[in-house]
């Protein structure tokens, strides 16, 4: 079966494309799939650093457009997960080195010997989103519970729709469920009825990622870590799996929980 | 949100956040600003007004989302055509 090719975007920078692509790429390719991250953030270059493989780069994406090398040669092999490689970004290029079109010819030669393909954008909605989604089958849109957050999602939502990308499938990232339950955060089902778009994963706000971050081992790695868990179940929905949404009401003290359990609450 | 918040009916801040948000994407979506949307009734009650006597009072013009697309949803109740006559009568 030919690659899913799978796009994580979401209008404005730092809500967590980066990490989401990092770990789903670990989820899905811990459960035995073939998988090739795409880092598509031209001069930003973060993918590397958050999988744990800047020490091990020596060409990258618009090397293999551009000729100067093959593209195998610029896949760089996980040092855990055998079937995970990343195609890392030019570090001292723009993003008009690349264009939509050379990014669809490298996927298509992507396509035949690996299960999914996914594609880290950078924030905007310019020349480097244009990239980014060109060669998607399917885009996740990921947001924050934040208003500036969640109107930028729907700016990209729109202009998915607007170009037959649609529909978007959404990532609530960072949620804090102690907030949300104080009525001073925007809940997930605030957020959807906002957007009106599928929900394909919440992940909690979690210091684990940080942590992991620092150590270049992705949360997916980690079995304790909630948002650990919450993106390998996106990454079961990938691939087709009906998975239940974490319960992340778990704040509260176990008496309050025990109550809840009872129906009481 | 505090317990003096509760205690004094202050909107939780997400609950301004959701009907802020509302608002904007409202106008992101459609490209209409709240000055153009007044604008647009004026001409609306303008138009229909050529035609029908209405009840600008209690008339109802706003942007609904249904989904993802807006609707454009207007409730304008006519004047009975009776009371109308009886009046010029008298
Ligand atoms: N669920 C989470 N819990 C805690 N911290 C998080 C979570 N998700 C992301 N972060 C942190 O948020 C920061 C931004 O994340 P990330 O780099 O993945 O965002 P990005 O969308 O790729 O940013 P950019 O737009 O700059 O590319 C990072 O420091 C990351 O560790
Ligand atoms: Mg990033």
């Amino acid at each position: 079966m030919p690659a899913q090719v799978i796009t994580v975007t979401s209008g404005k920078g730092g809500v967590g494309k980066t990490t989401a692509v990092a770990n789903l790429a670990v989820a899905l390719a811990s459960n035995g799939s073939k998988v090739v991250c795409i880092d598509g953030d031209i001069g930003l270059r973060n993918l590397d650093v958050i999988l744990g493989l800047e020490n091990r780069i020596v060409y990258d994406i618009v090397d293999v457009i551009e000729g100067r090398c093959r593209l195998k040669q610029a896949m760089i092999r996980d040092k855990k997960l055998p079937e995970l490689y990343l195609i890392p970004a030019a570090q001292t290029r723009d993003k008009n080195s690349v264009s939509p079109s050379d990014m669809n010819r490298l996927v298509k030669d992507l396509r035949n010997d690996y299960d999914f393909v996914l594609i880290d954008s950078p924030a905007g909605i310019e020349r480097g989103f244009r990239n980014a989604i060109a060669a998607a089958d399917r885009v996740l849109v990921i947001t924050n519970p934040e208003v500036s957050a969640v109107r930028d999602a729907d700016r990209v939502i729109g202009i998915l729709e607007a170009e037959d990308k649609g529909p978007a499938a959404l990532i609530i990232n960072r949620l804090n469920p102690a907030l949300v339950k104080k009525s001073d955060m925007l809940s997930a089902d605030d957020v959807l009825d906002l957007l009106a778009v599928e929900l394909i994963g919440i992940v909690p706000e979690d210091e684990n990622v940080i942590i992991s971050s620092n150590r270049g081992a992705p949360v997916a790695h980690d079995p304790k870590s909630k948002a650990g868990q919450a993106f390998r179940n996106i990454a079961r929905r990938l691939k087709g799996e009906k998975v239940p949404f974490l319960d992340l009401d778990s704040s509260g003290s176990l008496w309050e929980r025990l109550q809840r359990l009872a129906g009481r609450k | 949100m505090s317990f003096f918040d509760r205690l004094f009916g202050r909107k939780s801040s997400a609950d301004s956040a959701k009907e802020r948000l509302q608002l904007v994407l409202i106008h992101d979506r459609t490209d209409l600003t709240p000055a153009e949307l007044d604008s647009l009734k004026d001409d609306l009650i303008a138009a229909i007004s050529r035609h029908v006597e209405i009840d600008t009072q209690s008339m109802q013009i706003g942007v609904e989302h249904d989904g993802r697309s807006q609707r454009l949803v207007a409730d304008i109740p006519i004047k009975s055509a009776q009371r109308r006559r009886a009046r010029k009568t008298k």
